[in-house]
């Protein structure tokens, strides 16, 4: 499958270059106040600006050369910050533009009314509204989003999809929404407009994937309170230490009091910068990521919602089955031999080109060694399934007519040329039905052979699939309408928990709101109209592209690959959104012990010897420290930005398990990488005399 | 630290655990209104008070009237206290002929009482009739430990009910916890107090001759001592139950007619803890798993109990300054050696650090010697206790729901962590819950380093002082965090009986009593109107070890990071200087 929304690499210079514009752009302080972290970071910094050029002018609360640096290394740490959520945005902007190019003004028949064959003005696509019709025949792109209302055809939807396969797109069914910017390949299509110009699909995931319309999502918020509590307390901590200086110095009768720029720099050391910066970014890349699974989403809340998901609904068909049955066994008729029915079935099937009738000839080869024949070979004529008769077959040149269909229309069409329906083949098909198979009857003229049974044929490796989400603590409930023993029988097969058997769309909603008053999250997929009511109660709907335009619009996610099982992967994506917030979040504050002990004893030997003894990284100078202190506190969020993008690695296991390990890497690692860091930086300032 | 100390703090901690289970399913079966004996025997009696104040016991409250009503009956209860001690003069029991207390101070003492706090600006016997002890400060002891029970409770039944608006009755858990639980178990202490030598009398003070005339400040001979007496035993019982801390005496539990013997020492010691612990119990009880209420006292006892070594350890090497003078400090059959500067010579080394850390611990601020005295870091325990919000143990009722606010902060990190929406108990954290959990924990921080920075700029703030250097930033560091945690235990050596000190604690304790209050019932509002969310194998389990230690993680690294440049300053410059002259 050919992939083309996928983004390049991490250093692809054409989103680096603009970052870097971008990242000076947002130094301005409408973009910083919306981040109160590095709002404050931005105070700090013109605070210590100002105050290195009252030291050129001689009156510097400490060496104009010290002040310098660490305003230097306060303007990279907003910097870097800037450039990380500028690198997020410009890799959405450069899935945008990508998209964007499929957006041309193109020339649009327009219909007076909808029937094919009516005269059409050409007009431009932009100027069509919602209701109008248009006529798109063989190579015409489709100007605007639309549903089908007369004809058949192949569309290519690479544009959006980045599927190279062509798609069927008729009227009436699941399969009658087109896409603006997709182009019909074969046939002609009648299309009613649903969208006006700027409202389509196409633009709503521009718009989306440039992150235009983002907006905090509900745990963006409580993280944002909670590092805005951090803060707080931070800037009380520096607040009242001057006058605790002051108080010290008085107290000691010598030393100096801390300046005000070693407090800017402890404050903006103290203060979780590292995910303050990296906040606007993890959330942008998360939505990027989910671009590059092929979903597209309409809001970012339902990305974390999709990490708490508890249960989960699946359509059965196409979803945990194949879409279509398959012939699995032969049951011939009393006094037939299972060779004359298999060749039977064989022969009615050859022309026949339905999946059904497909994997009976595969069947009879597979079981019976009937080799396929050419129908031209033995003179047969092909009769094809229609409506009225409900059976298919073949003609021979020896006069036999073998048919096969509904045991019901068998049944009349051995009576009507005198035959009857043998007694016993009645209980089999009752069997059968019973099983939640398909019997298909096979008659050669008036004597019917026996019966071909057909099944329904779990996807392979959708029970690991199911495991998985069950790891993850996720319950998966099978929605059929098929009777409760059928759907028992391939819910075991399949390996799901649970199962809805005889499913109307009232029913489905009813089990959504049920589930969701016992406080559970539910995620559905769906793609046919009568699934968008129960799409539009679900806390996480992913409908499929290939769905109807209801349930398109009832759903708060598309699914470009149409692929139902792709909610793990939506599920994985929301898990390691929220991750990677909390983690950055515990290593963060977890790098503040390593700070203190950098900065505390610098800004007080000169008050209290004695407590240099907590320089117990064994910094060369009070300044060396602070700036080393400074220095590390940049760089860590450059370090961090793959990180940030690409999210943290999520593997489904128990909660406790996963946060033990996170703890371990990003709480104790949060503690210990500074100590080395930071002394690591401060011998380096040393060897290269830069203090 | 040597064996007699381990055996000692053992028993103590062991006799602390074995009462937990029952005293917190007793406290579990009141609250949910079950028979557990006394709510039986005297069920009518406690009808009839809400018969005569007219309340509807049946009517649920809101978060917003539960908070009414609780403000109503604090602050109504504080103008009591106020004006109880500025007209004592004119009022009965009043033997010594006490006058009326300064304005600032009762101001102070109101507020004190009134929040649980029981600093004390003044000497209980030589500045409150006995009508004052008894009527506001006795009285104060018991229903300011009973709202912060109550308000336990009403975060509780946030926990437990869903989708439903009310809280409970404000009223009836109040009179719940004053007349089933605090008022018998005072009364048994007080008995077994008395038992030991406690005086409980109304009569004024014993005059006793002295065998050996001194000569007071100005050379005239004193031949006799007044000895202090009152109605002590009853006073003694609640300020430890209700981890009030104010004392009949000025030299509180140092003074032996507060703490005559070793067995009340244990026992005022233990009673310190009890209700703290055991509403831990209570807590897992009424939220339907044990476990959680375990869960959260193994985090207090995480954080005790090194502290307890550490302290008894820093406590029992004794002062380096003494080893170059040839002092002996080494425990022995004699003495019980160590560092013995403010402590009573027959309470010694362990019994003092003991209950100088619990006292920390648990918001209760009743001493039995003096912390001013203690040496740099073994102050610094206590002091650090206090930091970290009082919710190690803490006051009743508070301190649990200060540490539930802590574990809202550990939940919502650790749910991030593995990537799901932070959940408690089954309900969820959201935008607004880490809102009101974030005030309580920001709040004390505001009200100890603000006013704090202040006392040590100002002249009315320096004079109080009673040590240059980091010992007296110590002393102001220490009055503040004891106000703001609600503590009420002094660092001494402070001269905090002064307008500006009364009246900057009092907002301090004020505040921090309220503002925490407040935003612990909107919380439990907002938890009790949702659902709860089924567990599952994705669920964070909140009772394992492993959320054990990170809940402790996340109190101590807010405590140490907030406070670990004003410690610096303080403490632990102190002892650095003292280890660098020894050396």
């Amino acid at each position: 499958m050919k992939k083309t929304n996928r983004i390049g690499s991490l250093f692809d210079p054409s989103i680096m270059a603009p970052a870097v514009i971008d990242s000076f752009k947002k130094l301005d302080p409408r973009h910083q106040i919306k981040n109160p972290v590095m709002f404050v970071v931005l105070i700090g910094t013109c605070l210590t600006s100002g105050l290195w050029i009252q030291a050129l002018f001689g009156k510097g609360d400490a060496p104009a050369g010290l002040i310098l640096a660490i305003t230097l290394w306060l303007w990279f740490t907003l910097f870097f910050a800037n450039f990380a959520e500028a690198m997020a945005e410009g890799r959405g902007k450069a899935q945008a533009s990508s998209l964007r190019k499929t957006r041309k003004d193109t020339p649009a028949k327009k219909l007076i009314k909808p029937s094919h064959g009516v005269s059409y003005t050409t007009v431009s696509a932009t100027s069509l509204r919602k209701d109008d019709i248009v006529l798109i025949e063989t190579g015409d792109m489709i100007p605007i989003d639309g549903e089908v209302v007369e004809g058949i055809a192949s569309v290519d939807e690479s544009a959006i999809t980045g599927e190279s396969a062509p798609v069927i797109r008729e009227s009436g069914g699941d399969r009658s929404a087109v896409t603006g910017g997709t182009r019909v390949l074969s046939d002609w299509l009648v299309v009613r407009i649903t969208a006006n110009p700027g409202e389509t699909f196409l633009d709503h995931m521009i718009s989306m994937v440039e992150g235009a319309k983002r907006q905090k999502t509900p745990n963006e918020i409580a993280l944002s309170i909670l590092l805005s509590v951090f803060t707080i307390i931070f800037l009380l901590v520096t607040v009242t230490l001057l006058p605790f200086s002051m108080f010290s110095v008085s107290a000691a009768g010598h030393g100096e009091v801390i300046s005000v720029t070693v407090l800017v720099a402890l404050l903006v050391c103290l203060i979780p910068t590292t995910i303050g910066g990296l906040l606007p970014a993890i959330g942008i890349a998360g939505m990027d990521r989910m671009i590059q699974a092929n979903v597209i989403s309409t809001s970012g809340r339902a990305v974390e919602a999709a990490g708490d998901v508890d249960v989960l609904l699946l359509d059965k068909t196409g979803t945990i089955t194949l879409g279509n049955r398959q012939a699995v066994a032969f049951i011939p008729a009393y006094g037939v031999s299972l060779e004359a029915l298999a060749d039977a079935a064989q022969l009615s099937s050859l022309a026949d080109e339905t999946p059904e009738g497909r994997s009976i000839v595969i069947l009879a080869k597979q079981k019976y060694g009937i080799r396929e024949r050419q129908i031209q070979d033995i003179e047969a004529k092909f009769v094809p399934f229609t409506a009225q008769t409900k059976m298919s077959g073949v003609d021979l040149g020896d006069g036999r007519k073998i048919r096969k269909g509904a045991v019901e229309a068998i049944e009349n069409y051995v009576k009507m040329l005198g035959g009857a329906f043998p007694e016993d083949l009645k209980s089999t098909v009752e069997t059968i039905a019973k099983g939640g198979g398909t019997p298909l009857a096979v008659c050669d003229n008036n004597r019917v052979l026996g019966v071909v049974q057909l099944k329904d044929i779990v996807k392979g490796g959708i029970k690991e699939r199911f495991a998985e989400l069950r790891r993850m603590g996720i319950k998966t409930i099978m929605i059929t309408g098929d009777n409760p023993l059928t759907a028992a029988s391939i819910a075991a097969e399949a390996g799901m928990d649970d199962f809805l058997a005889q499913a109307t769309p009232e029913a489905k909603l009813k089990l959504i709101r049920e589930m969701q008053s016992g406080g559970r999250l539910v995620a559905m997929t769906g793609d046919g109209t009568n699934d968008a009511p129960a799409l539009a109660q679900a806390d996480v709907a992913v409908a499929m592209h290939t769905g109807t335009q209801a349930a398109k619009e009832a759903g708060n996610m598309v699914d470009l690959d149409s692929n139902p099982t792709k909610l793990i992967e939506v599920v994985q994506i929301g898990k390691q959104l929220l991750m990677t917030r909390g983690s950055l979040t515990t290593f963060s504050i977890a790098n503040d012990v390593s700070k203190y002990f950098a900065i505390i004893p610098a800004a007080f030997v000169g008050t209290y010897p004695a407590l240099g003894a907590l320089n117990i990284m064994h910094l060369a100078t009070p300044q060396s420290a602070i700036l080393s202190a400074v220095i590390f506190n940049a760089l860590i969020i450059i370090v961090l930005i793959p990180l940030s993008l690409f999210g943290v690695p999520y593997r489904p296991m128990p909660a406790n398990r996963l946060l033990r390990d996170n703890l371990l890497i990003y709480g104790l690692g949060g503690i210990i990488a500074p100590f080395i860091g930071i002394k690591l930086i401060d011998m380096i300032l040393v060897v290269f005399h830069l203090v | 630290m040597n064996w007699n100390n381990g055996i000692q703090l053992l028993i103590y901690l062991i006799v602390l655990v074995v009462v937990v289970k029952p005293l917190g399913t007793f406290m579990a079966y009141i609250y949910e209104g079950r028979p557990a004996g006394v709510n039986v025997w005297f069920g009518s009696f406690e009808k009839w008070i809400y018969r005569i104040c007219g309340v509807k016991d049946d009517v649920g409250m809101t978060w917003k009237e539960y908070a009414f009503a609780l403000m109503l009956f604090n602050v109504l209860g504080l103008i009591v206290v106020y004006v109880i001690q500025r007209f004592q003069g004119f009022l009965p029991f009043n033997p010594m002929g006490m006058t009326a207390v300064s304005p600032d101070s009762s101001f102070n003492t109101a507020v004190s009482f009134a929040t649980n706090t029981n600093w004390q600006g003044y000497g209980g016997e030589s500045t409150m009739s006995y009508f004052t002890q008894m009527l506001a400060l006795t009285v104060q002891n018991f229903v300011s430990a009973a709202t912060g029970m109550a308000v336990l409770v009403a975060l509780i039944r946030g926990f437990v009910q869903k989708q439903t608006k009310t809280l409970g009755n404000f009223w009836v858990d109040l009179v719940r916890t004053t007349i089933y639980i605090l008022i018998p178990l005072a009364l048994v202490l007080s008995l077994a107090l008395v038992w030991q030598g406690v005086p409980q009398t109304l009569s004024s003070s014993a005059t006793a001759t002295l065998l050996q005339p001194v000569k007071d400040s100005a050379g005239k001979p004193v031949i006799e001592q007044a000895i202090a007496l009152g109605p002590a035993a009853s006073q003694i019982a609640i300020k430890q139950l209700g981890t009030n801390g104010g004392g009949f005496f000025n030299a509180n539990s140092a003074h032996p007619y507060e703490n005559p013997t070793p067995f009340t020492n244990f026992l005022e010691m233990l009673s310190i803890l009890l209700l703290p612990a055991a509403l831990c119990y209570t807590f897992g009880f009424m939220v339907g798993d044990r476990r959680q209420g375990w869960a959260l006292l193994a985090v207090m006892f995480l954080i005790l109990v090194p502290c307890l070594v550490w302290s008894v350890c820093i406590e029992q090497q004794g002062n380096p300054l003494f080893a170059p003078l040839g002092i002996d400090q080494q425990a022995g059959a004699f003495q019980a050696g160590g560092n013995m500067e403010g402590k009573e010579a027959r309470l010694g080394i362990v019994n003092s650090s003991t209950w100088s850390i619990v006292t920390a611990a648990a918001s209760n601020g009743s001493v039995n010697a003096m912390h001013d005295s203690l040496m740099p870091l073994g102050g610094m325990l206590p002091l650090w206790l206090i930091q970290l919000g009082e919710v190690i143990f803490g006051g009743v009722g508070s301190g649990l729901y200060g540490l539930i606010a802590f574990v809202i902060v550990a939940v919502f990190i650790a749910g991030l962590m593995i990537g799901r929406t932070p959940e408690y108990l089954g309900k969820k954290i959201e935008a607004f819950e880490m809102k009101m959990a974030s005030l309580v924990a920001l709040i004390p921080h505001v009200f100890i380093l603000i006013p704090t920075a202040l006392a040590v700029m100002i002249p009315a703030g320096k004079a109080g002082i009673a040590n240059p250097g980091p010992h007296g930033f110590s002393e102001i560091l220490y009055a503040f965090s004891s106000a703001a945690g609600n503590n009420g235990s002094a660092f001494a050596g402070l001269s905090a009986n002064t307008p500006f000190y009364n009246i900057a604690l009092a907002l301090g304790m004020f505040f921090c009593r309220f503002w925490l209050i407040i935003p612990v019932l909107a919380m439990a509002g907002s938890l009790a109107s949702k659902k709860i969310v089924p567990v599952t194998i994705g669920t964070l389990p909140t009772h394992t070890p492993l959320f054990v230690f990170f809940l402790t993680m996340v109190v101590l690294v807010v405590g140490a990071l907030t406070f670990f440049p004003a410690l610096a300053l303080g403490p632990i410059v102190e002892q650095l200087m003292l280890n660098g002259v020894s050396i």
